[in-house]
């Protein structure tokens, strides 16, 4: 196959553009549901699934350029893959043919959007998102990354009818826009007054300290913007839940990373002259983002949003990691700062796959029960089995246990924080290993956080007499779940063949290498077979073998029946639904230990109320510190600017000769 | 790797198994007559389990198979951990497979198996329990790494034994930065093991109790295999303690094949008077408040930073 096709590009090309050719395909009949769903989401599963293996085998391979001579005149589109490009491509791809595999078996006729259109935006946006990858010029770029924003928007909106999912739209819109904004204006910055742009010419640009830094925050905001970085991040918990669940699974695994790879490709391919200590700006807002984003998660009552908050943490932590990489790089520690590289790409990945997967998991709850509030549901691993264990083994990854993919990348980013004493910046020698305090700090809460998911949801007992009737998933979208968990799986047990290829990212981006010959295919030693090694594969036989044998031993030793009969409730009378913990309950200690940060209202009954309610409602208080003001000025200047606004023809051609007098007065 | 190693790896789990229902008994005993009461036999705890293998078991209606694996799941996280202690040699082939976030990440598994299968069947005791291990935990697990990382620090590698060598062959003296993360470490065991202040093993009084409330729905074969868990939880605790702080008296990798003969008396004097401190400690304090123990935690993990900050100022 490989030979016919030609270099590996042009095959990644070929399927970018299968994947457009698949979704036009739906626009020929909208409204059928069989041919979208039963044809052409496995086929674009198929393709994801193939360019995930194109660019996997060519990941180690020198980059490959092509110039296709589309758009305006003078303007070709560059494209070019390497090792970073196709590490995001697997990405892409991976986590797509999952999701597209769900995809196939989940989307419905309903009152939204034909289910052909909406095949056609769903495939647009994961070309877009390819084409992103392999754009070498910002032009192309920044075609296909609005075409990205765009499409994803129409994703979100899919069920235009509900005011409050046009509003979470154009939330998005309105901060994918602004982050595309600063993209622009950083591409303005990296050409370094060549006026080409090129990636090539940007590359090659020199930049003073000041424009460098110019270029780097922009990047960072743009970017940053896109991933969901505190402050920029509140489009996020609102745009997740509006989505239908496959969307919201590609958008939190896989498009969030798109705008890490963005950020990836301006701090270490593009922008040179940067001293090394500007890593701090990413680290610290990466370290507040992922606390940030955990906290919030823990006090949400949506599964969904707290899906979105989780994906706050996990992109700070990305963030974290990268900043980390550069300040190892500025301080010529090559081998630490490709051990952080390494731990964010492997992250990357990571949440790719566990997000999506829990993502879908969700989606699939919802399909069922038609709630996404932790408060209706409960129960569901006995109505739901397959659905219920394969969200766990998402929960127990995102929690970062061995051994687990999860797991895997905080290892690594921890073994990189543990060299952070050594760069040699005052008061940053100390204060920087205390990061890897908070990234610890951070795990922790992730794990709490998915005991409250996953307890809330599938756990304990139905909350409400309809969870009764709810249904598994479908053969397609347990496929699809399966690929997911699968890759989970993969991903936890054989970090030791999967790092040394992203060693090759690293390396091949001129950060530094992680020296060769780590060790056989089962010990992760990134620093050498001599230092810091985890063997995941016999860490998990071990536990595995100890579960086996305290089973046979139990077995054998043990011969007393098992009866069932009904929980203990201390006399109490039968248990219902609502005996048990609310997820507010069980959010409540960190709202109590991490009070400040919410903004709560709160209602608590008195002993005197008839019919005593208690509510609360946890509101995010960035939103109403910065953004609340923020569009009061808006809507104040646009009222000034409305002042000019007549309407009648006879102002405006009254303004256009007072503009033409006042030109010509200046002229003359 | 010589014969000997294997040995000692093959040792230092049976030890673990054979010991840990032991060592709870003797800081039960140690306790007792702290507080003037008749002291249980030391092998109380075996007594228990045994009983509890000559019971029916009995699982509640709704609970799922997640229910019934939990008990074996935490039981071997408990066993695997025991093998990466350096309890009593450093050379353990074990060792490269799992380092000392990996012993954390162990703990961490084994706390969410608990919190899951106090959840599954939906009593209220369940999941109060499961809410309250957790908040125990979210700053429990970090101030242990914290610990973990200023050992780390010192030792420059992640991996238990060669840290707990590397503590062990330094001088004798007490760095400053180990004093503080020792502080640290003795309240993340109490807390960790649901000891007093934070929780007491000893009571079933519904408003204070965290381990025992996840507890409630197990009985016979579960429930012992709970409890066997929970005796292996508290050695390995001590054991990591023994390796971060008081290291000497283990098979260290220069030693000849006679060390191992000497580690284990040494162990058995450490785990006697290690012992016999927890009852003093747990005598000497009374039961916080739940919403006391966050604080406490975070005293505990502001400790161990404050060590890393020492460390990485006085290079001590």
């Amino acid at each position: 196959m490989t030979v016919a096709l030609g270099a590996p590009l042009e095959q990644i090309l070929a399927l970018l553009c299968a994947w457009i050719a698949i979704g036009a395909v739906g626009l020929v009949r909208p409204a059928s549901l069989k041919i979208a769903g039963r044809t052409l989401f496995p086929l674009g599963a198929v393709c994801g699934a193939a360019i995930a293996v194109v660019a996997a085998i060519h990941l180690a391979q020198p980059p490959e350029r092509m110039i296709l001579p589309i758009g305006l005149p003078a303007l070709p589109m560059h494209l070019r893959l390497d090792a970073l490009s196709a590490t995001f491509l697997v990405l892409l791809g991976a986590a797509s043919a999952g999701i597209s595999l769900f995809g196939a078996g989940y989307f419905r006729v309903g009152q939204g959007t034909a289910p052909g259109l909406l095949c056609f935006e769903y495939h647009l946006f994961l070309a877009s998102m390819g084409f992103v990858l392999l754009a070498d010029d910002a032009y192309a770029f920044m075609v296909a990354w609005e075409t990205m924003a765009v499409s994803s928007y129409f994703l979100v909106t899919s069920q235009h009818r509900i005011g409050e999912i046009r509003r979470a739209g154009y939330l998005y819109l309105l901060i994918a826009h602004l982050g595309a904004l600063a993209i622009l204006l950083c591409f303005g910055v990296l050409q370094g007054g060549s006026w080409r742009f090129t990636f090539d010419a940007m590359r090659a640009a020199h930049l003073s300290g000041g424009w460098a830094a110019a270029a780097f925050l922009l990047a960072l905001a743009g970017f940053g913007a896109k991933a969901g970085l505190v402050p920029l991040h509140v489009w996020l918990p609102e745009a997740h839940p509006a989505a239908p669940s496959p969307v919201s699974a590609l958008m939190s695994g896989v498009m969030l990373k798109i705008a890490i790879y963005g950020m990836l490709r301006v701090a270490f391919d593009l922008l040179h002259g940067l001293p090394g200590w500007w890593g701090l700006v990413p680290v610290a807002l990466g370290l507040f983002s992922a606390l940030y984003g955990i906290v919030f998660a823990a006090a949400q009552t949506d599964m969904k949003r707290l899906l979105a908050y989780s994906s706050i943490e996990n992109v700070g932590i990305l963030f974290t990691g990268l900043g980390l990489a550069m300040v190892f790089r500025g301080a010529a520690m090559p081998t630490v700062a490709a051990l952080a590289l390494v731990a964010v790409l492997y992250h990357a990945l990571n949440h790719a796959f566990m997000k999506s997967l829990l993502f879908l998991g969700t989606g699939s709850v919802l399909h069922s029960t038609g709630e996404r509030n932790l408060g209706r549901l409960g129960g569901l691993i006995h109505r739901m089995p397959w659905v219920a264990w394969l969200t766990l083994v998402g929960v127990l990854a995102i929690a970062g246990l061995p051994p687990l993919n999860g797991f895997v990348s905080e290892w690594l980013l921890l073994q990189a924080f543990l060299h952070a004493h050594e760069v040699p910046y005052p008061f940053v020698d100390m204060l920087l290993p205390l990061g890897a305090g908070m990234v610890a700090l951070v795990g922790a809460l992730a794990g709490y956080v998915m005991v409250k998911f996953y307890g809330v949801v599938f756990l304990g007992q139905p909350r409400e007499p309809s969870l009764a009737r709810a249904h598994d998933a479908g053969r397609t979208e347990r496929a699809g779940l399966a690929w997911l968990a699968l890759g989970c799986v993969a991903l936890g047990l054989l970090p030791a063949t999967i790092v040394p290829a992203l060693g090759t990212v690293a390396s091949s981006l001129g950060v530094g290498s992680l020296p060769a010959g780590g060790g056989p295919w089962w010990m992760l030693a990134p620093l050498g077979p001599q230092s810091i090694s985890y063997a995941p594969p016999v860490f998990a036989g071990t536990v595995i073998a100890g579960v086996l044998l305290t089973m046979l031993v139990v077995r054998l030793t043990y011969r007393r029946p098992v009866r069932r009969a009904p929980p203990w409730t201390c006399g109490a009378g039968p248990l219902t639904g609502r005996t048990q913990d609310t997820a507010e309950g069980f959010g409540q200690p960190i709202r109590h230990f991490f009070t400040p940060w919410f903004a709560m209202r709160r209602s608590l009954p008195t002993p005197f109320d008839a019919a005593p309610r208690y509510s609360v409602e946890i509101g995010d208080r960035i939103w109403r510190a910065l953004y609340e003001p923020l569009a009061g000025w808006v809507d104040r200047g646009a009222a000034i600017c409305a002042v000019f606004q007549r309407g009648r023809i006879s102002t405006y051609l009254l303004y256009a000769l007072a503009t033409l007098c006042l030109l010509l007065a200046l002229v003359l | 790797m010589r014969p000997i190693d294997w040995l000692t790896q093959v040792l230092e789990v049976v030890a673990a198994l054979a010991v840990a229902p032991l060592f709870q008994g003797w800081v039960n005993q140690c306790r007792a007559w702290l507080q003037n009461r008749r002291a249980p036999p030391l092998w109380q705890t075996y007594r228990a389990i045994r009983k509890l293998f000559h019971k029916d078991a009995v699982i509640a209606t709704n609970a799922s198979p997640l229910f019934r694996v939990a008990p074996y799941v935490v039981f071997a996280t408990m066993l695997t951990a025991a093998a990466v202690i350096p309890s009593m040699g450093t050379r353990l082939p074990f060792s490269p497979a799992a380092d000392a976030i990996a012993l954390v990440g162990l703990f961490a598994t084994a706390r969410m198996f608990l919190a899951l299968a106090a959840m599954d069947v939906g009593t209220p005791f369940g999941t109060l329990g499961a809410r309250r291990e957790m908040m125990v935990g979210f700053l429990a697990e970090p101030a242990l790494l914290m610990v973990i990382f200023v050992a780390a620090l010192i030792s420059s590698t992640t991996a238990l034994p060669a840290i707990s060598e590397r503590l062990a062959t330094g001088p004798l003296v007490l760095s400053p930065s180990l004093a503080f993360t020792g502080v640290a470490f003795t309240m993340v065991l109490l807390a960790e093991n649901g000891r007093l202040p934070i929780d007491n093993p000893a009571t079933h009084l519904e408003l204070t109790m965290i381990h025992e409330a996840m507890l409630l729905e197990y009985s016979a074969r579960h429930l012992a295999l709970m409890e066997f868990a929970s005796a292996l939880k508290l050695m390995n605790y001590a054991c990591i303690g023994f390796a971060l702080f008081v290291p000497w008296g283990t098979a260290t990798s220069a030693a000849g094949p006679f060390a191992l003969a000497a580690a284990i008396p040494a162990l058995a004097v450490k785990l006697v008077v290690a012992g016999a401190a927890l009852a003093l400690i747990e005598t000497a304090s009374a039961k916080l408040r739940v919403f006391r123990a966050p604080e406490f935690l975070a005293t505990a993990f502001l400790f161990a930073v404050l060590g890393m900050l020492v460390h990485l100022l006085l290079g001590a």
